[in-house]
């Protein structure tokens, strides 16, 4: 059997074996694989821009005017032509003042809290068919136009790395950015719990057609 | 063997197949027991009849499904996993849950490269063979997108394990600790964030705090053994054990540290909370303790009053399952079910339960505590909290009822 003595020895080599291991690799470039990456292949691959500053926003502009006919073109067969969204395509318009109905509609206009973060979306993610295809300048066009279907910014308006920050957007300040959660605090009962004469189904799956069949091939249901 | 009784026996095999292999099949009905049934009276398929394998051509309903009148196409879309027809804790790779922004890219593992620039000391950029040659980890992680169950907020929808809980699975994820790859390049002390981006066609960006990527965060490039299926982020995905799904970034190619919070419309249009009041609810990561019944369920209706192993699954973003309970009177009483080893931590756990069904109505429903403390709440407790427009994060216990012939069907309780 190990003394006390010898399983305290024991553990200081382990963790000053620890510690040395944990030195040496977080030295940067311990292992000295991969290659440095160059101030022109950062600049090719870093295309974010941070919503509430705009941090990371190219040069660039663009004006709802233009915005209108990118629009038309690249983005209205899904999003409407007035971004009211065709068939199960998301609306860019809308909502305002529904948030605490019992039918919300978030929004660009009624939910998004900060601009830049539509230019960079636009910029990285649309138009859906061809992501990251668009140059910048038409990507602030959009960005104005789309502010503009949504009463946001003046039809005048010139979107570009300065201005799209300080677009004042109506849900912005309803964010909490800190989890309260756990929000319940339930105890596990075991016995009797609650009055079996209370136990009552409030809500049944049960006849509601929603659900598409779990066996044989895909189904291909629609809504009703 | 020696090499004469090798070579005999393959004449045999030859000799075998050259016959055709029709013997006599005898009807099945008229043997006495033990009759042989055609498969044991002819020879199967071989080796690298199928170089890959896939299951039994019986078990072809067992696959991923979607809800084709949720999303107005499949490539941003979601395909749920099979519950119903697994046993273990491990997702196989090709039942794992599906969640799309702009579809799966084909990558050519060969031109995929991952930068991570930002606050750091030294930029890299590294291609797959540089990530493989780093210190390996493996682990064991459910990822849950967090719209799990989003359907069931308001009611009781989706009359289905796999469409009411398939957006969970779990699988043995290898690569390497992404805090071996931030101390390579060496985190400049201002850095208190990491932007996470994918190289498909959504570009996918999240925000994450640079404690939990130095925490226990995973860059991956195997799922169970092999490599990463490409709906599952091939060849590389960031792991974020805990956290929901959204954040575990697949096709994972830049990591950018920073002082602050990017705000992603994946964070802020998506992916946050709206509470009754109006207020939002964002960056909230973690997959609170959930565990469900996965048997019986719709899917899996019980055969006549008789005795019964109640199954399921828990799994927690805090840590372990401490104890998962079960009732069968929707909720008056409880009694512990049986955790089966391995209990892993931010993975899922198995139970079961012996039941005796009288054959009269039942409520069946599960409820975890992890060991945190922290106990899976009723939808009704959580509606108080969050009303039923959160969309994201319904953790909440689910109830089965069972009718007397057996089937079953979802219910809420008020
Ligand atoms: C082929 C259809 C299609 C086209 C064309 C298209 N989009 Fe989209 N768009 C979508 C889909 C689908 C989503 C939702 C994607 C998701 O959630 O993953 C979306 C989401 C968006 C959103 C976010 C909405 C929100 O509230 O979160 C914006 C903004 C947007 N698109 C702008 C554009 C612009 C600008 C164009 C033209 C350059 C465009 N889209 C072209 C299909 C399309």
């Amino acid at each position: 059997m190990y003394s006390s003595r010898k399983i305290g020895l024991l553990l200081v080599a382990v963790v000053l074996a620890a510690a040395c291991a944990r030195a040496s690799a977080a030295e940067p470039g311990h292992f000295g694989y991969g290659s440095v990456a160059t101030p022109a292949q950062i600049a090719g691959w870093d295309i974010d821009a941070r919503g509430e500053d705009g941090t990371g926003l190219p040069p660039g502009k663009g004006t709802v005017d233009r915005g209108a006919d990118v629009y038309a073109e690249q983005c209205a067969a899904c999003h409407g032509t007035f971004g009211e969204g065709e068939g199960r395509f998301p609306k860019l318009v809308g909502g305002v003042g529904s948030l605490r109905d019992e039918r919300p509609e978030p929004t660009v206009g009624s939910y998004w809290p900060f601009a830049p973060t539509l230019w960079d979306y636009i910029n990285r993610a649309m138009p859906m068919p061809a992501p990251h295809t668009l140059s910048s300048d038409d990507v602030y066009a959009l960005t104005a136009y789309i502010l503009s279907l949504n009463d946001l910014v003046p039809a005048e308006f010139v979107a570009d790395r300065n201005s799209l920050p300080k677009v004042k957007m109506r849900n912005r300040d309803n964010f909490i950015w800190t989890d309260p959660r756990p929000d319940t605090t339930a105890k596990p009962c075991m016995n009797a719990c609650v009055n079996a004469a209370d136990v009552r189904i409030a809500s049944t799956a049960e006849g509601r057609n929603l659900t598409p069949r779990t066996t044989g091939p895909l189904d291909t249901m629609q809504p009703k | 063997m020696g090499r004469r009784s090798f070579l005999g026996l393959g004449a045999a095999l030859t000799g075998s197949l050259a016959l055709g292999g029709k013997p006599a099949i005898a009807n099945p009905a008229q043997e006495s027991p033990p009759a042989d049934a055609p498969w044991s009276q002819s020879i199967g398929a071989g080796v690298v009849d199928r170089p890959y394998g896939r299951p039994a051509d019986s078990e072809a309903s067992v696959i991923r499904r979607n809800v084709p009148w949720l999303t107005a196409g499949t490539e941003s879309s979601v395909s749920f996993s099979p519950l119903q027809e697994l046993h273990g804790i491990i997702t196989p790779n090709g039942l794992f849950f599906e969640r799309h922004h702009a579809g799966w890219p084909s990558i050519d593992p060969a031109q995929h490269k991952l930068m991570i620039h930002g606050l750091v000391e030294r930029p890299l950029l590294l291609t797959m063979k540089d990530i493989l040659r780093f210190p390996q980890t493996t682990r064991v992680h459910f990822i849950e997108c967090p719209a799990n169950g989003g359907m069931n907020w308001r009611a009781a929808q989706m009359n289905s394990l796999q469409f009411s809980h398939g957006m969970v699975s779990c699988a043995e994820w290898t690569g390497v600790r992404l805090s071996t790859l931030l101390e390579e390049v060496g985190v400049k002390k201002e850095a208190k964030w990491a932007m996470v981006e994918g190289a498909d066609g959504a570009h996918m960006n999240r925000s994450l705090p640079l404690d939990k990527c130095l925490d226990d965060c995973l860059v991956v490039y195997a799922q169970n053994g092999e490599a990463l299926r490409p709906e599952q982020g091939y060849p590389l995905r960031l792991v974020v054990p805990g956290w929901e799904g959204n954040v575990n970034i697949k096709w994972l190619r830049r990591i950018k540290l920073g002082e602050k919070p990017w705000h992603s419309r994946e964070e802020t249009s998506k992916y946050t909370d709206l509470m009754p009041d109006g207020m939002s609810r964002g960056f909230t990561w973690l997959m609170d303790a959930k565990s469900v019944v996965t048997f019986p369920c719709p899917e899996k209706p019980l055969d006549g009053p008789g005795l019964y192993e109640i199954r399921g699954l828990a799994w927690t973003g805090n840590g372990k399952v401490k104890r998962v309970d079960v009732s069968t009177d929707g909720g008056v009483n409880w009694q512990a079910a049986r955790l089966h080893e391995p209990i892993l931590s931010k993975a899922l756990t198995k139970f079961t339960l012996p039941w005796r069904w009288d054959g009269r109505p039942a409520l069946v429903a599960s409820r975890v505590v992890d060991e945190t403390g922290y106990v899976q709440p009723t939808i009704a407790q959580l509606r108080a909290q969050r009303g039923s427009n959160s969309i994201y994060h319904n953790n909440s216990i689910q109830t089965w009822q069972v009718k007397p012939d057996g089937s079953v069907f979802n219910v809420q309780l008020a």
